[in-house]
């Protein structure tokens, strides 16, 4: 066993490897980060930008082998180089990650499992009144696209302010500046501030895992071995609980892991709608500022996210069902 | 308010007056799926289940036999209506809540369904599933006394080192295997009343016979009463005091199990009797097929359901369904106007059936080194790849599916190739079929050589070699209507175009099918009418060697009895040979001119039928054959089947020496010095009569089992 994890860990690098490559020349080749010289006034000289961009190792003058050699060479020491405005990558993807996780990590969990619950309920339920409102509920979330969803949300928050006269839903950026309220007040003002953005996430990871779990449902509430559990003298929630959904959630909990790790850099509608600065964000924010060795490092960060996802969700596979087990 | 109290203290203990279940005038009726009239799946049911008593309940499919018991259980889906009585030691069980009822279900009643595979929880160890049967009924009881309790009722019902194969995972258990666990948890909290549906339908035979002793040991432990509901004659003769035979939703014929199958009443009864092969009966007799098809349920006939296909039907038979009534001893009762007129007269089913398909002429055909060979099979292997784990998949050796088998077949023959499930039969069907090079080993169709045809030649070749599948269901192309399914085979060969529509016509007839039926969809059609639509396509392009994959095991043995005619009929005028591979031995030995015996891979013995039957040689054929139970009774009672002990060894890592030798009875007879044969040498097919049988055993003997 263990050799066999070793052996895939080996791929699972080279491939980070070789998609941080690419991206790191992808974006050196096509953004220019002398652009963003060109508007600063006074002007410039050309030798000053030039000085600048080569302590940056940013410099289009230099060969791109060599940009990538040096860049490189600090990647391996763990250094993802400057930004353009010179400040470390490291401690920008450092305060970035942590926004996202707590951002995805609410949203995912509380959407999945909602969606779990009210698709394994629906699937009980079929063609009941439950399962009729559940699904057309789900396939409306699933058919707004997630900026449509954002805004709506914000203007639904809105109008609930201005009725209930008070700002109960914050939505612009993580917490308000230059607050003073205490250990409570602030953490309030934090949650305040995530419930929209949180919500923009979760409603459509119910839509999804809720129709994906009610299909994983009904194929197994009609199967045998509900009905020996049934038979066997569990009431008809027990049998449901303890063997049909404990069966039907094995896809369910890895395809979650997959989502989840997946999800951290694809947030950027929801992040850029409601001022988030998180990894989502900065995956645009970087392209814009031609900001090369950021753009390689959510590409990298990217690909780690999808490596481990699916790694987990595989061991998670083998640990959840003894049918697939390793021997 | 008083009477409900009375009843359900008595319900909590066993009262000797009242009987352990009482069902009467049950009904149960589904509301239709889409549009449409009322499913009424039971209609009427009555009988009564005195406290360790064994009721075999028989019928065909969709006669309600296991709509009644799940209705018994209360684990019907919520829209079926249930009215009537259900009394569990005189306590009425239909109306209680779930809380009511699941208080019950697994403690005085409980149930044994037919598919083992699919029964347990794929995710708990089946020593946890057996635990919790005990612990639902018994919360006081700890984790550890359940846990050792679970370990006993495994080694109760046979598996091998319980204390171990209590953490084991329902998948690392054979099917076998499954059901004994499954009859663990039905005995668990020692019920009054256990009802079995059809629980050995899905095993091979050596595990029936194994899984029908365990059902026994349990019965006798816990002097529970048994509702034993099967389609099998054969299971039910030598296991139940009476019998209950059901029809369209009804109670047709019920009495004392030598009663019914001696001196049935009912024509239905008579033909279900008469249509199923035998195993004990030596000459060939014709089998009496049940012309028709068990009625729809949505649109019963007029008066007696049974009408449409009673030979016997008169008048007033169409005017109101006949209610059971005294048609011989010791309770034996039949719904049928004219039961008295059978009994007075004697008459059986042989009398009653008229002749239906030509009968099967004893055609004594020349001997067969004389014919043509159509198949010749020598050395076939077939080796598969095994490979471990779905995440991280890996080679771990080899399954020997076929591992070196020869036979053939001439022209106008039939060989008859049976074994359990796993022995190979169908790798090697599909091997044949492939028309390629195998692995090792030569397969010559018709005096070509598979190894050395170009793609032209096996496009010929295939025209001469047709195969008929076992599930009439799944092989026919749901969105093709009859005739372009049976003319699929012309067009594809190049039939000229024009001849087409006669040739589908004379296909649809000689099959016993109306060819105005050409333009309708399968689905239109009964099991039994689409098996013949299928062996109308094989036979469209006039083949000489026709494959037969199990073809009437998914067929209600009515309907089965027909096709098995009409196959001895289409191989007498159409000069065919077929390769029947099944794994039912009474089919075989009615149909079969030659048998060969698998086991793990190879042909253990082989040889004529009868010389086979009656005096088979290897160990495994013998324990097989003494395997399969006959519909009689007084033979059922008295008969000692050999037990094998164990399942089939893993065809990746076979025994050394003889296959056979680990769970063969007759090597614990041997001396050790005898036994060295068998663990170090693999016997080869040595011929054992002067005539055409051969078995693969050390140390042959013949034996008579049936």
């Amino acid at each position: 066993m263990g050799r066999f994890l070793a052996r895939r860990m080996v791929s699972y690098a080279v491939l980070v490897v070789l998609a941080t490559t690419f991206a790191y020349l992808l974006a050196a080749s096509t953004l220019s980060p002398r652009v963003n010289y060109e508007e600063h006034s006074p002007q410039p000289t050309e030798e000053q930008v030039d000085r600048r961009l080569d302590e940056l190792n940013l410099n289009d003058k230099t060969p791109l082998a060599e940009r990538w050699f040096e860049w490189a060479t600090g990647v391996a020491r763990g250094d993802f180089g400057a930004t353009v405005t010179g400040t470390s990558v490291n401690e920008e993807l450092e305060r970035r990650v942590w926004v996202s996780l707590r951002l995805v990590t609410v949203g995912t969990v509380l959407g999945s499992a909602i969606g779990v619950g009210v698709g394994a309920y629906a699937a009980v339920r079929q063609y009941r009144a439950f399962d009729r409102v559940s699904t057309v509920a789900a396939f409306l979330l699933l058919a707004t696209p997630p900026v449509v969803l954002a805004i709506s949300l914000q203007v639904l928050a809105t109008t609930f302010n201005d009725a209930v006269g008070a700002r109960v839903f914050v939505f612009n950026g993580e917490s308000t500046l230059g607050l003073d309220a205490g250990f409570w007040g602030t953490l309030w003002d934090r949650v305040a501030h995530m419930i929209l953005p949180t919500l923009a996430l979760a409603l459509p990871q119910f839509a999804a895992f809720s129709r994906y779990q009610r299909n994983m449902m009904l194929d197994v509430l009609g199967s045998d071995f509900v009905r020996t559990a049934r038979a066997k003298g569990l009431s008809r929630r027990d049998a449901l609980l303890k063997h049909a959904l404990r069966t039907a959630m094995i896809p369910t909990v890895t395809y979650f892991t997959f989502t989840f790790g997946v999800m951290m850099a694809a947030t950027t509608f929801t992040e850029k709608i409601y001022n988030w600065n998180g990894m989502g964000s900065w995956v645009v924010d970087s392209i814009d500022n031609q900001d090369v060795h950021a753009v390689a490092a959510v590409s990298c960060f990217m690909a780690v996210c999808f490596v481990v996802a699916s790694f987990l969700s595989d061991v998670l596979y083998a640990w959840l069902d003894p049918r697939i087990r390793v021997g | 308010m008083t009477d409900t109290e009375t009843r359900a203290s008595a319900g909590d203990r066993r009262v000797a007056s009242s009987p352990a279940l009482e069902v009467r005038d049950l009904h149960v009726t589904f509301p239709p799926r889409t549009a449409g009239a009322n499913v009424r799946a039971v209609r009427g049911l009555d009988y009564q289940l005195e406290h360790g008593e064994v009721l075999g309940v028989v019928g065909e499919s969709g006669s309600g036999k296991s709509v009644s018991s799940l209705a018994v259980m209360g684990l019907l889906p919520g829209d079926a209506r249930v009215s009537g009585s259900v009394r569990l030691n005189g306590a009425e069980l239909l109306g209680l809540d779930d809380e009511a009822m699941s208080a019950r279900r697994g403690s005085s009643i409980s149930m044994v369904f037919q598919d083992p595979l699919s029964a347990l929880t794929p995710v708990y160890t089946v020593g946890d599933q057996v635990a919790e049967a005990i612990r639902t009924h018994n919360p006081t009881v700890g984790g550890r006394a359940a846990a050792r309790r679970a370990v006993e009722l495994l080694d109760l019902v046979g598996i091998p080192e319980p204390g171990l194969r209590y953490r084991a995972f329902p998948h690392e258990f054979s099917g076998g295997m499954r059901q004994r666990v499954t009859i663990a948890i039905a005995v668990a909290n020692d019920p009054d009343v256990i009802i079995c549906d059809e629980p050995t339908t899905a095993l091979d035979v050596t595990i029936q016979t194994q899984v029908l002793d365990v059902l026994r040991r349990a019965q006798r432990e816990t002097g529970a009463a048994v509702v034993m509901i099967t389609h099998d004659l054969g299971v039910l003769a030598g296991l139940v005091d009476r019998v209950l035979v059901m029809y369209a939703g009804r109670p047709v014929e019920t009495g004392t199990v030598d009663e019914v199958y001696h001196h049935p009443r009912m024509p239905y009864t008579m033909g279900l009797l008469s249509s199923v092969p035998r195993l004990d009966e030596t000459e060939r007799t014709r089998l009496i097929p049940i012309r028709g098809d068990p009625p729809s349920l949505t649109d019963l006939p007029e008066g007696c359901p049974f009408s449409p296909r009673c030979p016997m039907v008169i008048d007033t038979c169409h005017q109101t369904e006949p209610g059971l009534r005294p048609a011989g001893g010791a309770g034996h009762t039949a719904a049928c106007v004219r039961a008295a007129e059978i009994r007075d007269h004697g008459w059986t089913g042989a009398d009653v059936y008229p002749e239906s398909e030509s009968p099967a002429t004893p055609h004594t055909p020349a001997d067969r080194r004389n014919r043509d060979t159509v198949l010749r099979v020598a050395g076939l292997v077939k080796h598969h790849p095994l490979t471990k784990g779905t995440v991280f998949r890996r080679r771990v050796g080899t399954v020997r599916a076929v591992d070196g088998i020869s036979f053939d077949i001439t022209e106008g023959e039939t060989l008859g190739l049976v074994g359990e499930s796993g022995c190979g039969k169908s790798t090697t069907l599909l091997e044949i079929l492939r028309l390629r090079a195998p692995q090792s080993g030569t397969v010559v169709v018709l005096g070509r050589d598979s190894a050395r045809v170009n793609r032209r030649e096996r496009f010929a070749i295939r025209r001469d070699v047709q195969v008929v599948f076992q599930d009439p269901m799944s092989s026919l192309d749901p969105r093709m209507r009859v005739f372009d399914i049976v003319a699929e085979p012309l067009r594809t060969h190049r039939y000229p175009r024009s001849e087409t529509r006669s040739r589908v016509s004379e296909l649809l007839r000689l099959v016993g099918l109306d060819p105005a039926h050409a333009g309708r969809f399968p689905q239109e059609f009964s099991g039994g009418q689409r098996q013949r639509i299928g062996i109308a396509r094989a036979l469209a392009l006039r083949p000489r060697l026709l494959v037969l994959d199990e073809p009437v095991s998914a067929l209600d043995v009515s309907i089965q009895a027909g096709v098995l005619n009409l196959l001895d009929r289409l191989k007498t005028e159409l000069g065919l040979s077929y390769l029947f591979v099944a794994h039912d031995l009474a089919v075989v030995r009615h149909i079969a001119d030659r048998v060969a015996v698998m086991y793990l891979g190879r042909i253990v013995e082989i040889g004529a039928t009868e010389s086979l039957f009656s005096a088979p040689s290897h160990p495994y054929t013998q324990a097989l054959l003494s395997a399969v139970p006959v519909p009689d009774p007084q033979r059922e009672r008295s008969r000692k089947p050999i037990v094998l002990e164990g399942d089939l060894p893993n065809p990746a890592n076979p025994p050394t020496g003889c296959r056979f030798r680990p769970r063969c009875p007759k090597f614990g007879t041997l001396t050790s010095d005898e036994q060295q044969a068998c663990s170090h040498t693999d016997p080869e097919l040595t011929q054992v009569t002067t005539g055409d049988h051969s078995a693969a055993c050390h140390y042959t003997e013949k034996r008579s089992v049936i």
